[in-house]
């Protein structure tokens, strides 16, 4: 199940939340507890039997473990626990009320970091996901109560469909409200969350059948049953913990090693991380899936690893060059590609690190691709490329205002760029905008360099042989 | 699940069949076939008790086979499967009715199950992964021998005050089997990578722990669910394992992505011209063979390949290359230069300390400080003056002559157990390339 989480790094307090998110929380607040005053209305009298307040105790208690201990997901803004199952049994065993108050008593959860209003928010909206399972529960004929022999295989039906409004109500909910909220880090919007999602929603489905088993033997070996439930539970929860772990080791990692190819030039420092932010930024501008976003994210950042098979001294020339240096600039992206080849990407991924420097009017290298000849990732980082070298300090000029990069972008719209990719980071630059990098100072007299490869308005000036 | 042989090793070429299988792989394979053909004519001579549990558990089982799993180290996993074939060694009853499958019964349709679930796998050309499917086999052999017997003599689950004792039972053999599992699997890398035992069976209980969990704690749930669910308990449980599946393999894809790329990035410093080509790869895989051989465990020679890859990295930062790329030649001031730069980078990442760690100490001679660097760190110091000196050679004499060279220094630079377990690997390497 997943819960929205204290996000401390940058004070993303409640605080903050903007009118539309406090509208949004009030609403799923009230509409839960409509829900829960509607219940008691109808049943004035409360007549829980003891065995059943008792089954509601240790369902809220095991509701309460997996709570307590969530895995938190890349973007840190959410967070995933498998206690959708301990919901689920709820619905079955107590019904959609008794499984609304054990979704509610994520008030009490013990994890830190969560102030007042993410504890009502995550409270109502298990309660409500928790109510909306329980009534589409009964409404296909489901029966509340201990599982029996004869229960079976008939409650299997209305148990998938609980389970799926569940699902779909919790993380609707959910993602209604991390739209509302700004995110934490601005580089780890709320896509990264979206690509954990299909897995997330499978994962939730999954452990939501536990939650028929937890019913199931409920009859038998009551709540000790439970416990053995919690076994796979818990794994499953370590396995997408680690796995998220190592994926942001991976990214740390991947960045540090740019950054160390990055040590050759000063001035291009951050580059890779910025042109890979930059690449993602027009990737989902234009609509690509998560899958490749996340590959042109690593492209992105991956594209001038070549760079490093050039002579420093050519890197950083001041004057013009000759022939042979022109060409072993021009190598770079093939340089590239034979480092990354290895790394089992994505073909695509391969190629827009090979074809970064193509232009749509066929006078780039290392191909001279023309067109749509250039495939769509190469064309997606010459675009974030040029525009974060126009905006980056240069020892022969200063940085670029952005405005005056976006206007140089659609000057080579066409020729040097593909239009409809500098329309949409142009959308997206708009909406987001861009951090520009702090000026670097030269460290010596040598570092300074007249030209830059990647930047339109200075090309590389090459000395006419003929 | 196979033994463990990824680290250090490079990507192993795909063939549908292994064709150099070690000595204990064919031994178990071998062993546990002689047990599937007895217990197959067996069965085949009192006939099948209770066919529709049989099909419908050998089914899950083939099923479980199909969507194997590999988990980090190159081991191999079928959770799904075990897990099926767990619950059909310890059911007691299914839909209220004494489930009376004999031991042998078991390991005969576990064993046609997990072969129709290899079929698949040798269809699209990957390995059948026998050795895999022997020590899973053998694995639910002992459970089965252990608890069918037992079976019969256990009260009835279905009395709410009984259960306890039935639970219990199938715990300890579960656990049992799952030991014997990870036994076969320590053995058998033991003896293909020589790894010592001990190490590698510490090394198979830890990455086994968590799925061995998740497994033994599903086929006891399916035993008592089955129950009162009948076989409809083996539908329900398909879907919670397949998402923990899920998990697995995205974790072991992200660790092999992470490995594949650290070799493939290692690999700037050649492009560049820093060092010569292959060093950085060479020196990985020497510094794991080495570090194996000095009894390190798993997530150290994981971290010491890492560093081994990336010890050249601060190289980067030094405005010309070192003639010849060899930092053996290069002045002590240089070196240590380098190995600070190199560790500086790899802190930038905030996830490797212990890997910035060893790059950091590479520099240091073994003696002549105020402490011993760490062991990760002498390894790399030799491995590297080792592969400066002899390169992509194969030549003895050359090999002798660099072994010969690191030893007279064995009294300051180079820990003398380092250097001999060098010589060992590197004796090993001549007499299998001959």
């Amino acid at each position: 199940m997943l819960t929205g989480t204290g996000h401390r790094s940058n004070g993303g307090r409640a605080s903050r939340l903007s009118p539309a998110a406090w509208l949004y929380v009030a609403a799923v607040v009230a509409s839960a507890l409509a829900l829960l005053g509607q219940a008691l209305g109808a049943d004035p009298d409360l007549d829980v039997p003891a065995r059943q307040a008792w089954t509601m105790l240790v369902l809220a208690l095991l509701f309460l473990i997996c709570d307590s201990a969530p895995t938190a997901l890349a973007s840190r803004q959410s967070a995933w626990s498998p206690s959708s199952s301990v919901t689920l049994a709820a619905v079955v065993l107590i019904g959609p009320v008794g499984a609304l108050a054990v979704g509610a008593t994520s008030l009490l959860s013990v994890r830190r970091g969560l102030d007042l209003t993410q504890r009502v928010f995550n409270a109502s909206m298990y309660g409500l996901s928790a109510y909306a399972a329980g009534e589409a529960y009964l409404a296909l004929g489901g029966h509340v109560g201990h599982p029996s022999y004869q229960s079976f295989p008939g409650i299997i039906g209305p148990f998938a469909v609980a389970a799926v409004v569940h699902v779909f109500i919790n993380h609707g909910l959910l993602w209604g409200m991390l739209m509302l909220v700004p995110a934490a880090e601005p580089g780890q919007p709320a896509g990264a969350l979206q690509r954990h999602l299909p897995m997330l929603f499978l994962s939730d489905l999954g452990y939501a059948t536990l939650g028929l088993l937890i019913a199931a033997l409920w009859s038998v070996g009551g709540a000790f049953a439970a416990v053995l439930v919690l076994v796979p539970l818990f794994v499953a929860r370590w396995a997408i913990g680690q796995f998220a772990a190592q994926e942001r080791a991976y990214a740390a990692t991947m960045a540090a090693l740019c950054q160390a190819v990055e040590t050759k030039d000063c001035y291009t420092r951050g580059h890779s991380e910025r042109v890979s932010r930059g690449s993602a930024m027009i990737a989902r501008e234009v609509g690509m899936r998560s899958s490749r976003v996340e590959a042109i994210r690593y492209a992105g950042m991956l594209h001038d690893v070549g760079k490093l098979g050039v002579p420093t001294t050519v890197l950083q020339k001041s004057g013009a060059l000759t022939e042979e240096e022109y060409a072993a600039i021009q190598l770079h992206p093939m340089r590239g590609l034979a480092i990354v080849r290895e790394i089992g990407f994505l073909d695509e991924a391969l190629a827009g690190i090979m074809h970064h420097h193509e232009r749509m009017d066929g006078r780039g290298y290392p191909m001279g691709l023309a067109g749509d000849e250039i495939p769509e990732f190469a064309r997606v980082i010459a675009v974030a490329d040029a525009f974060d070298a126009m905006t980056s300090n240069r020892s022969y000029r200063g940085a670029r205002s952005v405005d005056d990069a976006i206007a140089d972008l659609r000057k080579w719209s066409g020729t040097q760029f593909d239009p409809a990719l500098v329309d949409a980071f142009v959308a997206a630059l708009r909406r987001e905008g861009w951090d520009q990098p702090l000026s670097a100072a030269p460290q010596s007299a040598d570092d300074v360099a007249a030209q830059d490869h990647d930047d339109p308005t200075a090309p590389l000036r090459v000395v006419e042989t003929w | 699940m196979k033994p463990a042989t990824a680290i250090g090793e490079g990507p192993a070429p795909a063939e549908p069949f292994r064709q150099a299988m070690d000595s204990g792989e064919l031994l178990l394979v071998v062993g546990a076939g002689m047990l599937v053909v007895a217990a197959v004519a067996q069965t085949a001579a009192v006939g099948l008790i209770q066919p529709r549990i049989a099909l419908a558990f050998g089914a899950l089982i083939a099923f479980g086979e199909v969507l194997r799993l590999s988990l980090e180290g190159g081991r191999e996993a079928a959770p799904i499967g075990s897990a099926g074939a767990f619950a059909y060694a310890v059911v007691l009853t299914v839909g209220g009715h004494a489930a009376t499958q004999p031991a042998l019964q078991v390991i005969a349709v576990v064993a046609v199950g997990m072969v129709l679930g290899a079929l698949p796998h040798l269809a699209a050309g990957r390995p059948a992964g026998l050795a895999g499917i022997a020590s899973r086999l053998i694995a639910v052999a002992v459970v089965a021998a252990l608890f069918r017997p037992l079976s019969t003599d256990l009260p009835p689950i279905t009395k709410p005050r009984d259960w306890g004792l039935a639970l219990a039972a199938m715990a300890a053999v579960l656990i049992a089997g799952w030991l014997a599992e990870c036994l076969i699997s320590a053995l058998i890398s033991a003896d293909a990578l020589r790894a010592r035992f001990r190490v590698a069976l510490w090394d198979e209980l830890r990455v086994q722990l968590p799925l061995g969990a998740a497994v033994a704690a599903t086929a006891i749930l399916i035993a008592f669910a089955a129950d009162m669910m009948g076989l409809v308990a083996l539908g329900v449980f398909i879907a919670p394992l397949l998402v923990t599946q899920v998990a697995f393999r995205r974790y072991a894809g992200i660790r092999a992505t992470y490995l594949e790329t650290v070799r493939a990035l290692a690999r700037v410093t050649e492009v560049g011209g820093y060092v010569e080509d292959g060093h950085a790869r060479r020196v990985g895989r020497l510094a794991v063979v080495v570090g194996r051989e000095l009894g390190m465990s798993e997530p150290e020679l994981l971290e010491l390949e890492y560093a081994a890859l990336m010890h050249d990295i601060g190289q980067l930062s030094l405005r010309d290359p070192i003639p010849g790329g060899a930092t053996v030649l290069a002045s002590p001031e240089q070196q240590r230069r380098i190995a600070e730069l190199g560790a500086s980078v790899i802190d930038q990442a905030g996830v490797l300390d212990g890997v910035a760690e060893i790059v950091r100490y590479q520099s240091w001679p073994w003696r002549g400080r105020d402490r011993e660097p760490p062991v990760g760190s002498r390894i790399i110091r030799a491995a590297n003056a080792f592969d400066d000196l002899v390169g992509a050679s194969a030549e003895t004499s050359r090999t002798m002559a660099a072994l010969e060279w690191l030893r007279l220094d064995t009294a300051t630079e180079y820990d003398p157990r380092v250097v001999d377990a060098l010589a060992k690997v590197a004796g090993r390497r001549h007499r299998s390339h001959r």
